[in-house]
């Protein structure tokens, strides 16, 4: 389980960018946050893996608090929660495949990382995550030869053989045309049910996160406004968390 | 709050004061340096036509051939081996002082400042303080380019790691990668197009400077250059120029074709 306890941040002094925010995700449960542009969404969900160093708060996987880890330990809790990217963040000159064993560095020696050298199972699973989001074909193309969506299931591949309990996406689908992103959405959903994940996904098209999103989480300038199943999510909900910027969000 | 006419108007009035003072700034300094601009546009062709006539290699240049091109070879490799080296400190000088790679705000400042003294001394000027410790010699050609290309490279290097690296860096990052796994796998294959086209650039950049620190040291086509030049045998000049633009040219198409494959 992942519990967020009362989390805080400020970039800047006396300009809070998260104010306690707090909630939990139980395995196997699709969570979207929403929220305006600029609400803390990027914020709470690079906390998640301390890419950002927060203020203060809990953050708990399975009970262990990511937060006062050192640097050893926190590899170790890292490669337990992959990422997902808006611009997929692909080494794009290197292969497909080579992109998506990149997920077991943190596995590995860092010589071992340093050359590249993987093991046969580790190229085989590689291989068969490939065949599971369905780019099975381009194993030994290029990322810069992809499209948007492809690039992206690559990009969801790497975080698999990383053997998560956790997907961060941060807009997974914010550069993809709708086919993909349909796709995209699909396929994490149906990854978090398979392997029993917790995936978090900022997203900010909200009729997205209410078709796949099992738990939806709204934030509004750094204060979380609302954590509920997302069928409680209604349209009076919406207008306070978007106020007058609704009808601009939504389209 | 502006309004936008009001703003592309002010745009407008700026672009005109400033020709205006380019060209306040040409009349005066044309004024100061004694430059009488009708005259100076006359002299060209001038100049042309007497360049023409006397530097035009005769069927007699030719017998100077073998000699200009044993020494532009030289500069050449002297080109090349120079930016090699600097390349070499120079990616992983870049990698210490990168915003995105670097060590820390220290560690970046100095290396900025190095970069920037390497790059703001003019590269006679390092040869001239040079020749006071290794004479007339190669090897100060050698070190004179080496210290400009470092200046230019590590600047230019962490500039790409910046616009180049970051995005995937954090990808792998966040997989629990270490720092040399993140270098290895991640910032030294993504930036390697742009490190070698900048190598490439370099190399043609240093095969013209070496031609000029060859006459201040004494080495290379730009010492034979200056002895042609100074006795008068201006035939056998004109050749190693030609020899010289060739080369470039050369080195120019090569360097394109080169980067046509890895961009
Ligand atoms: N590196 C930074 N330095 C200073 N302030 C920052 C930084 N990153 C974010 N902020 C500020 O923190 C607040 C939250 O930013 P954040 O990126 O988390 O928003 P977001 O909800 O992800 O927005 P978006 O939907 O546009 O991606 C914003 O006010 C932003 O200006
Ligand atoms: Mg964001």
């Amino acid at each position: 389980m992942l519990e967020v306890k009362n989390l805080q941040k400020s970039y800047e002094k006396d300009k809070p960018a998260l104010t306690d925010i707090s909630f939990n995700v139980q395995p196997g449960t699709f969570v979207a946050i929403i929220g305006p542009s600029g609400a803390g969404k990027t914020t709470i969900l690079r906390s998640l893996n301390q890419l950002i160093k927060d203020d203060d708060g809990q953050i708990l996987l399975d009970g262990n608090d990511i937060r006062t880890a050192n640097k050893t330990q926190l590899r170790k809790y890292r490669r337990q929660i992959g990422m997902v990217f808006q611009n997929y963040n692909l080494v794009e000159r290197l292969t497909v495949i080579e992109n998506v064993l990149h997920g077991r560095l943190g596995y590995k020696s860092t010589l071992a990382g340093v050359f590249g050298r993987y093991t046969q199972e580790e190229k085989e699973e590689a291989m068969s995550l490939l065949k599971k989001v369905g780019l099975e074909n381009f194993a030994l193309q290029r990322c810069s030869e992809l499209s948007g969506g492809q690039k992206q299931r690559v990009g969801i591949a790497r975080s698999l053989i990383q053997h998560p309990k956790v997907i961060l996406c941060d807009e997974p689908i914010a550069s993809l045309d709708p086919a993909s992103a349909q796709n995209v959405m699909e396929l994490l959903k149906s990854l978090t049910e398979e392997y029993n994940l917790i995936c978090v996904a900022n997203l900010h098209q909200i009729n997205m996160a209410k078709t796949y999103a099992d738990q939806i989480i709204g934030i509004r300038k750094g204060h979380l406004v609302f954590d509920e199943k997302a069928d409680m999510l209604s349209e009076d909900i919406l207008r306070t968390l978007y106020d007058q910027d609704i009808t601009k969000e939504l389209e | 709050m502006q309004s936008p006419v009001k703003y592309l108007s002010h745009k407008g009035w700026h672009q005109t004061a400033i020709i205006a003072i380019i060209g306040g700034m040409y009349v005066f300094g044309s004024w100061i340096l004694g430059f009488n601009n009708v005259d100076g546009l006359l002299a060209i062709p001038k100049a042309f036509s007497w360049l023409g006539i006397n530097f035009k290699p005769t069927a007699n240049s030719v017998t100077y051939l073998p000699r200009i091109w044993q020494k532009l070879m030289q500069t050449v490799l002297l080109a090349i081996s120079s930016t090699v080296v600097a390349a070499t400190v120079s990616i992983f000088v870049a990698l210490l002082g990168s915003k995105v790679t670097g060590i820390n705000g220290f560690v970046q400042t100095i290396v900025r400042g190095i970069a920037s003294f390497f790059r703001n001394i003019p590269l006679v000027a390092w040869s001239m303080i040079l020749l006071f410790s290794f004479k007339q010699s190669d090897f100060t050609g050698f070190l004179a380019l080496l210290l400009m290309s470092i200046g230019y490279l590590i600047r230019a290097f962490m500039e790409i790691i910046e616009d180049e690296a970051s995005e995937t860096m954090l990808a792998l990052k966040a997989t629990g990668a270490s720092y040399f796994q993140v270098i290895f796998q991640a910032v030294l294959p993504q930036i390697l197009p742009s490190i070698l086209s900048w190598i490439l650039y370099m190399i043609e950049n240093n095969v013209r400077d070496a031609t000029l620190v060859g006459i201040l040291t004494g080495t290379g086509i730009g010492f034979i250059f200056d002895i042609y030049y100074k006795s008068f045998r201006f035939d056998a000049a004109g050749m190693t120029v030609l020899a010289i633009i060739i080369v470039v040219i050369g080195l120019e198409t090569i360097s394109n074709q080169i980067r046509k494959v890895i961009l």
